[in-house]
């Protein structure tokens, strides 16, 4: 049995659906114990005061924001090349959810900002990008509602989505060269050991787990309501004809 | 060079409209496709010349020598009547022969700008399009629309003679009588059934 | 591929149109700037290589939805598709028709325009070249917005959501190597990274454009 079975809508439904309420329920604990670990349970930073702890929400997020462009160009590339429907309605299902974290991120950044710098926004080079990231999400989600054919808007935004994605790295590269900053590194990457101390860096992992099955039960969530609307509007169709 | 169509199956906004459509064409060919509005005659056609994909079966004819026609004839208003044709020919690799012009009764016309030609006598360029191109196989959708009778009588001369007298291919849609002695293919029997595979909805249904 | 330029190029000059709008639009929003800013000379020149910039990618994107629209509606499209052009080929073309008609007045025009905005005598030769070698991008990716939306009605406010964040790197890297070399900085990095983008541009994106174009005509 091939892995691409799971790539029929029905299948897709019929395999996610007894799933999905375990993931909702792994999300909502996983938040809840990351958030609550990482607000109440972790010492003040020196010098960031409690401010710090937005950590908790801002570098999950940002991750998604990035992830799920990532998961998208992935799902894009499917439905281009072996024409997975489930695959062209998922990339449809995570861009809202994706613009969403980009503004969680964009939107704690300016509050974690505002007392460490004394500033909501600095055109930082990672802030800028995000603010860039923001404009390629809304541009994809413009054009899967201006196109009325279903399999049209699904060619087009994948083309749309690859050839962003190479523009949003150039983006990225450029706005480095534009501007040095004042933003802190990566806060999370192989040596975080040096960045961030172990206590605050356990309750980040979880809070960053519970917003990987977050997205995960969202994702799934959307995607049955695009499949059940693309399969109204066939019925409809088929009945019309 | 001929033009062999088998059991092809086609879809307009994705869903069935024609299934099993087959016939062969030999050099000197013609074929008029018959059908009610909405039957899926523009669908087949476009289908047939490489616009759009089929569902399934096969289109065969050698490459590169199928055109399309419809009333749109990419027509440019700010461009003469010459430097239209000229422009079609040139981008076939070819060259605008006079005799084309005389075929299509426009060579009075030649240095009008498009704008300023009636509706006819723009039906008349956009057909003499087909003249300049050196394409075989022509798959022509309503090529008569607001032409007067003399009009279709040259336009249908002109395909007799110069078109498929030259060992030329055409399948036309049309619901006027081009006087060309040629099978009549009525599309009604193969009109999709209403379950039939291959839309692009099917996964869902 | 030189019949599609030319027919092009004919029919840019011959309809008027977004040949003298584009420049004069360029021109008004460098007149507005001041307005909005101050007459302060000083000022002035510090914005000036930026504001050029700006205002050259907004005048270039006023024209994008006309590349393949008109094509669309009389029905050139389909038959380009079904000559021996590939359609890659048409839209490296339809590009290149674009940034004649449009980027290479802006271009020519943009030092003129410097005045207006007190230009420091240092900048005008990078700002030219970098117009130079930054307007073909723009063109070019506006081509494939164009292939985008060519089939939507109102598709071109649509168009510019879609385009304006692909123009960013071209913009940094353009405005940045304007201001480096007016202050006597090195402006080779800027300038070769740009050149950089406009050479993958004019590499990759015709398929993108002709991928684009062919799930349109369907």
């Amino acid at each position: 049995m091939s892995i691409w079975e799971y790539a029929n809508p029905k299948k897709f439904i019929a395999t996610t659906t007894p799933v999905l309420p375990w993931v909702m329920w792994a999300a909502a604990v996983t938040l809840v114990v990351g958030l609550v670990w990482g607000f109440f349970f972790t010492p003040d930073d020196y010098r960031q005061g409690s401010t710090v702890k937005i950590f908790y929400l801002h570098v999950p997020a940002a991750m998604m924001a990035i992830n799920i462009w990532v998961m998208m160009l992935v799902t894009s590339l499917i439905w281009l090349i072996r024409r997975h429907h489930v695959s062209a309605l998922a990339a449809k299902a995570a861009g809202p959810i994706g613009i969403v974290m980009t503004l969680i991120a964009l939107f704690t950044g300016a509050v974690w900002g505002q007392p460490i710098w004394g500033t909501w926004w600095v055109w930082d080079p990672r802030l800028t990008s995000f603010l860039i990231l923001f404009l390629f999400y809304l541009g994809y989600m413009a054009l899967w509602t201006a196109i009325e054919d279903d399999d049209t808007a699904a060619d087009l935004t994948s083309v749309l989505c690859i050839v962003g994605s190479v523009f949003a790295v150039l983006s990225r590269y450029a706005v480095n060269f534009w501007n040095q900053g004042l933003h802190q590194g990566a806060s999370l990457s192989l040596d975080a050991e040096e960045n961030v101390a172990d206590v605050f860096w356990y309750p980040a992992l979880v809070c960053i787990a519970g917003f990987i099955l977050l997205f995960v039960a969202l994702v799934i969530l959307r995607t049955h309501t695009e499949i059940r609307l693309r399969r109204a509007r066939a019925l409809e169709t088929r009945m019309r004809a | 060079m001929s033009l062999h169509v088998k059991d092809l199956s086609v879809a307009r906004g994705g869903r069935p409209v024609l299934q099993g459509v087959s016939f062969d064409c030999a050099p000197g060919d013609a074929l008029i496709l018959r059908g009610p509005n909405g039957i899926g005659k523009t669908t087949l056609l476009r289908t047939l010349a490489g616009l759009q994909p089929g569902l399934s079966g096969e289109v065969d004819f050698p490459e590169e020598s199928g055109a399309y026609a419809s009333h749109a004839d990419g027509i440019k208003a700010q461009l003469s009547v010459t430097e239209n044709l000229t422009f079609w020919a040139e981008v076939h690799g070819g060259v605008l022969d006079d005799t084309v012009l005389e075929d299509f009764d426009l060579v009075d016309l030649r240095d009008r700008l498009a704008g300023t030609l009636s509706a006819g006598q723009k039906r008349r360029l956009g057909l003499a399009r087909l003249g300049v191109i050196g394409r075989k196989v022509l798959f022509l959708d309503e090529p008569t629309v607001s032409l007067d009778g003399f009009s279709v009588k040259m336009f249908a001369d002109w395909l007799r003679d110069k078109h498929l007298g030259q060992g030329g291919i055409a399948v036309i849609a049309t619901h006027i009588d081009l006087g060309l002695e040629a099978p009549v293919l009525d599309l009604t029997p193969y009109k999709a059934a209403q379950d039939a595979a291959g839309g692009s909805d099917e996964a869902f249904l | 591929m030189i019949a599609l330029l030319k027919r092009d190029l004919a029919l840019a000059v011959r309809a008027g149109g977004g040949f003298g709008l584009g420049l004069a639009f360029f021109l008004i929003v460098i007149v507005l700037v001041p307005f909005g800013v101050g007459p302060q000379a000083e000022l002035l020149t510090r914005i000036a290589p930026g504001i050029l910039w700006v205002a050259a990618l907004l005048a270039a994107l006023l024209s994008l939805d006309r590349i393949f629209a008109l094509d669309h509606e009389d029905g050139s499209l389909p038959l380009l598709a079904t000559s021996p052009l590939p359609l890659e080929a048409v839209a490296l073309v339809k590009g290149v028709a674009h940034w004649i008609t449009t980027g290479l007045p802006l271009t020519l025009a943009a030092p003129a325009l410097g005045f207006l905005l007190n230009l420091q005598p240092s900048a005008y030769g990078f700002l030219l070249i970098t117009l130079l070698v930054g307007t073909p991008a723009l063109s070019m990716i506006g081509t494939f917005g164009a292939a985008l939306t060519v089939g939507l009605r109102r598709g071109g406010l649509l168009l510019s959501l879609l385009v304006l964040p692909l123009y960013i790197p071209t913009l940094i890297f353009g405005a940045e190597a304007v201001r480096r070399g007016a202050d006597g900085f090195s402006a080779t990095n800027a300038l070769v990274l740009q050149g950089g983008i406009t050479l993958g541009v004019f590499a990759f994106l015709p398929f993108a454009t002709a991928a684009a174009l062919r799930v349109n005509l369907r």
